[in-house]
Order: structure tokens, then sequence, then C-alpha cells
């Protein structure tokens, strides 16, 4: 968990460091790469519980397909967080269940 | 076997490990190659013609013993870093073993480090002599003294610093 | 509504590639990705890579991902790219592709050809609590790892010894994460040994034929029990292991994304040695569609340098078909083919030829 360092091949180059919202809890992150990347390197691994069961899930495949990793971003839910990127101010909440479209 | 355990058998090494009188005369490449897949890059990077060149890309690499003179260029280019440099003429009880190494931290010269065998199993401290990067591609190629008799199973090594990696 | 002459829909190996060739014979190309910035799964590999000089080998993934982008940019008045975009969906009525920007940002496309060029997912395993989260596809973990820096965890086990299990046991140690194992249900390492031997040399064990039979964690993952199986896939009673690991990596096989192609109507084939269905195609890389061309994991799960190559010919014949032929279309069609017959003629690549010719006909009257 968190930010890699130093690694020997690649050397990371971020962007501007934000401020953002989960559940209410103040988070850091680099805008416009992922919202999952930024979760992670946070500690967060629970995305959302399933919709029978009230499983935890999380992320899974980075690429936006397995619908794994819906959130409810700025009030929209069901938001692929692993591909949409992250931007300042950003209040991110557990989803529970399909979502409810205001 | 190899297939099950992603060792080599000590039958597989002696078969890419030169003949003694070579082996005891100079610095020379050791490919441990065994499986083959297309690749040629450690021809390409020779720049004796020891690798020699390939008639189809798919063969396992053949080295010309007599024209190698141990640059390590083919170690740091080797896609699979399966190619190591051993040279036997280094001292009476040591031998140098030129490894490619993509971790952190780098050692530096003259650090003992841990060295470790195909299974990544320690059997010896070694010294550091030389750490190079010849492409500045992130492979840095470590020449490591490592006793005579681990010059065939030295093929790895860590940094350990302050009891710690 | 946009429109085009060639939609390359995959921005990775194969669709840059395709859309490079392309645009050099003087088509005009647009390229939609889904992922943030283009180069696909190239920008996240850190290994070198095998071929020859013609498919860069020596040189890292996310450093050809660079070279191929550009070779593109000397073509930069006849392309376009747009990224974090799904092709959502082909209307075959009007030949319209629609596509979703972010998850609000709908438009309609219109182009004369397209090269599908969409790669593949990961495929998962059905074992008690494999939806914990902490329980990721291998490909996903070297994303977060090796494109945004974020260590994916502190102990991983990794599932199946093929190529890509096998490189990314060796990135995650890499990051700074302790891998506790390898386990692969197959009596053999799939992958190249190379690979194989290169993280046993650095203390990852490797165990064949073993399994995960059961996944531990409350809201995570916080372990796995793993077992040895027989030739008949069953569990051997008192083989268990359990596995300290806060990250399990599947790396247990990809399956073509071919949605599009389904959509379009194009003539597929069950073959489970190229990854499952794939699209028939003929040299040209032309589906049974007249519009619609392949290339990369999208027409067979295969390696990043025979995708590239596949790429080159799909954009070279897609941009011949609307009249883009340049003198040297000939000899560079061999070419390409020359170097795909070369990369698949060794052993580790005895299942893509076996599965090869299932997929392919010589003329386009054989799709029917």
């Amino acid at each position: 968990m968190g930010w890699i360092g130093e690694h020997p091949i690649l050397s990371f180059k971020h962007g501007r460091k934000v401020k953002f919202y989960v559940d209410g809890r103040e988070c850091e992150g680099y805008e416009g790469e992922p919202i999952a990347a930024a979760l992670h390197a946070n500690g967060i691994k629970v995305y959302r519980r399933s919709v029978k069961l009230g499983r935890p899930r999380g992320f899974f495949c980075a690429v936006g397909k397995c619908s794994s990793c819906f959130m409810v971003v700025n009030g929209v839910p069901n938001v692929r967080v692993c591909i949409t990127p992250l931007k300042e101010g950003m209040r991110i909440q557990t989803q529970t269940g399909k979502g409810e479209i205001r | 076997m190899l297939e099950k355990t992603g060792v080599p058998t000590p039958e597989q090494i002696k078969e890419v490990t030169p003949p003694e009188e070579i082996l005891n005369s100079k610095p020379v490449v050791i490919v441990e190659c065994f499986q083959k897949i297309p690749c040629d890059p450690c021809h390409t990077a020779c720049p004796t013609g020891a690798i020699l060149e390939f008639e189809d890309i798919n063969d396992l690499p053949r080295v010309d013993w007599n024209k190698c003179t141990g640059c390590a260029l083919c170690v740091a280019k080797c896609p699979g870093l399966a190619v190591f440099v051993v040279d036997m003429t280094y001292s009476d009880k040591e031998a140098i073993v030129k490894l490619p190494y993509e971790f952190l931290p780098v050692p530096q010269k003259g650090e003992i480090v841990e060295c470790l065998n195909r299974e990544g199993i320690v059997v010896s401290k070694g010294k550091v002599l030389h750490v190079f990067e010849p492409f500045k591609d992130g492979t840095k190629v470590i020449s490591v003294a490592v006793p005579k008799e681990l010059a065939m199973e030295v093929r790895h090594i860590r940094v350990v610093r302050n009891g710690g990696r | 509504m946009k429109e085009t002459e060639i939609l390359v829909v995959g921005g990775g190996p194969a669709g840059l590639s395709a859309s490079i060739e392309a645009a050099r014979a003087g088509a005009k190309v647009l390229i939609i990705d889904d992922g943030l910035r283009l180069g696909g799964q190239l920008v996240k590999q850190t290994h070198k890579f095998f071929g020859s000089k013609e498919e860069y080998a020596g040189t890292r993934g996310f450093k050809i991902a660079d070279l191929l982008l550009q070779e593109l940019e000397e073509y930069k008045d006849r392309f376009e790219a747009i990224t974090n975009t799904t092709v959502t969906g082909y209307y075959a009525d009007d030949g319209v592709f629609g596509a979703l920007t972010g998850e609000e940002k709908y438009f309609k496309v219109k182009p004369k050809k397209v090269v599908i060029a969409t790669g593949a997912y990961e495929k998962t395993i059905p074992v008690p609590n494999c939806d914990l989260p902490g329980v990721y596809g291998a490909g996903a973990v070297q994303t977060l790892m090796n494109v945004y820096g974020v260590k994916p965890g502190e102990k991983a086990l990794m599932v199946g010894a093929g190529n890509i299990g096998l490189i990314i046991s060796y990135q995650l140690a890499q990051a700074g994460v302790k891998v506790q194992a390898v386990v692969e249900a197959m009596p053999k390492i799939g992958g190249y040994l190379v690979h194989a031997s290169k993280i046993r040399r650095i203390g990852i064990p490797i165990y064949t034929s073993h399994t995960v039979k059961e996944i531990h964690g409350e809201d995570y993952v916080e372990g796995a029990t793993i077992v040895q199986v027989d030739e008949r896939w069953e569990f051997i009673s008192g083989t268990e292991k359990y596995i300290e690991a806060d990250l399990i990596c599947l790396a247990v096989g990809l399956s073509p994304l071919i949605e599009l192609l389904w959509q379009a109507g194009c003539k597929m084939r069950y073959i489970p040695e190229l990854g499952g269905y794939v699209p028939v195609r003929n040299k040209e890389m032309r589906t049974s569609h007249p519009d619609f061309y392949v290339a990369g994991d999208a027409a067979a799960i295969e390696e990043a340098s025979t995708a590239m190559i596949e790429g080159r010919i799909a954009g070279l014949c897609a941009a011949a078909s609307l009249g883009y032929k340049l003198p040297d279309f000939e000899e560079r069609f061999n070419k390409f083919w020359m170097q795909l017959e070369i990369l698949r003629k060794g052993p580790v690549t005895e299942k893509i030829r076996q599965g090869l010719p299932r997929a392919t006909v010589e003329g386009v009257q054989e799709y029917a």
C-alpha cells in the first residue's frame, strides 16, 4: 500500500497532488490518475457492496470491463473508478446495491 | 526438472559450460538458455561474434568460446536474464561471476552482498568488484567475487544493509 | 457524428501498429481507446521483449509504446486519437459505432473500415472468496504498480505460471512486494523457462500441480489455502498449505475481447488454443465482414510482438481496400508475414500453430 518511491526500472511522473474525500475521509492522490489507484494508495480496498449478498467488491480488471469497482462519484453511481481520472475535491462514496440515479 | 521447478538441472548446466581449459583460461560466457524461444539479442549484442548468428531465431544460442572476451554485454541485453560470465582466473581461491541485476538498492563497489544460487538460497557472501550499466536501461551488470567452487552456483545477489533489505 | 476513413478500436500494440501502417499509406485514421493514455498493455511492461530487432527485441515494453507513438507522430495530420473512451456498440443497419467518453459523453462514429484491436480480458477462477477485494487480475496489478506507481500489497500469491504470472511475480518483487509463491495447476510451467529461473533465483517458490483451494478474509484477502492436484485435477487431501497474502494475482489466462465482432455478425469459431471464440480471418486480417479487420489478442491470445505485426498487416490492408496502396504494399505485406512465420515457428508457439489454421481462410468466398 502507498506509492512506490524509487523503482529499479521506472521513474514515476505524477501530476499535481490533490485532496479528495471518500465517505467523508480526506485523502490525497494525483490529479488525472485513476481514482482506483489513489484509493489503493490510501489503503482503501472495498469500493462497493454487492447487490444481493452485500459482499465487498473492489478493484479487479483495471480496464473498465468487469464492473467490480463501481462507486458513487460526485453523486453519480456506477462510476468505473479504475478508468475515471481523479480531480480535486471529488466526493466518492462506497456504493451499496445498484446505485440510485437522481 | 526445469519445466517443473524453474531450476536447470546439473546436466543442463554442464551442456552450457565451456571445456575446462577454456574455463580456467579467461572470463567466459555461460548462456543458461534451455528452451527454444524466438529471441536473438545475445547475438546482436555480442561485439566479438562469440555468440553465433542464429540460423533460425528459435534456435538455442551457440557460443564460440575462443572468441568470447567475457565483456558481459550479452548479460545486460538478454531479455530472459539468462546469461552470465564466469572468470576462474581471478585469484587462487575466488572467481568472479558477472550477473544481471534489476533491483534496489544497487550495491556499491567493495560492498559485501549475499550470493544466491539458482534456487534462491543464500550460499555465500561475496564482494562486489564492479557495477556497470552498459545500455543505460536499468539492467546493471554486477561483478562479484565468490569462492571458486561456487562460481557455477551463484546466480543472484542480495544487498543487505542495517540488518534489512 | 464523427466520420473517418479507418477507425481503430484499441490503442495498444496492435492498434497503434495498424494506425501507423494505415496512416503511412495515406488513410485518415481515428483511434479510440478506453485507457487514459495510448499504448494499451505495453505501457506497463517493464521487461525486455523477445524476438528480433524488427520486433524491438531487448527493449522494454513501455519504451516500445513510446517508439510506436513516435512513429505515429510522423503522420499526425492524418491521425486522431481519443482516449478514456469506450466503443460501446456497433449498429449494423447504418454502420455506426457508439462511443462513450468517461461515463457521460456519448457520440457516434461512422468509419469506412474498422480495425478491431480491443485486446483481451483476464479470466478468473471459481474458488471460495474469489470475489474478495485483493483478488485481482495480474495485469490489473501491473497497471497499478507500473503505470501509477502504487504498491499493490505487501505479500502476494501469484496464481498461474504462464508468462504473465512469471513476469509479474518478478515485477512485484522489483516494486518491493514479497511474492510468497507462484502456484500453477498444470504439471509444467507454461511460460518461458528463463522467466521461471529468474524468479526462482530471487527466492520465489513455484508450485506446479498446485492450485488455490480457498481464499481467506473478511472484507479483503488475508491468505489462501493452496493444494496439490493429481492428474485428474482432483485435490490431494493432506497437501494443503496456508499462504499468508494480502494480494492474490490471477494470471490464469485471457479471453479475446470480441463483442463488437459478434455485433457485426462476423463469423466466429471456438478455438481453445487461441483463447476461445475468435473471428475467422484471411491473410489480410480481414474478418468475414468486408469492413472489419482484426489484430492482436482480439484475433488470438498471443504475444505483443505478434500483435504488432498483425496490426501492421490489418492497417496496411484496410487502407489498401480504400485505395491507399503504396508501391511497396506487396513487399511490406510479405515481410510482415515472414516475421510472423518466424516468431510462430518454435516449440513455445505450438498451440498457436495448431489453432491458427482453423481460424484462417484463404479466400473471401470461404468465410461462408
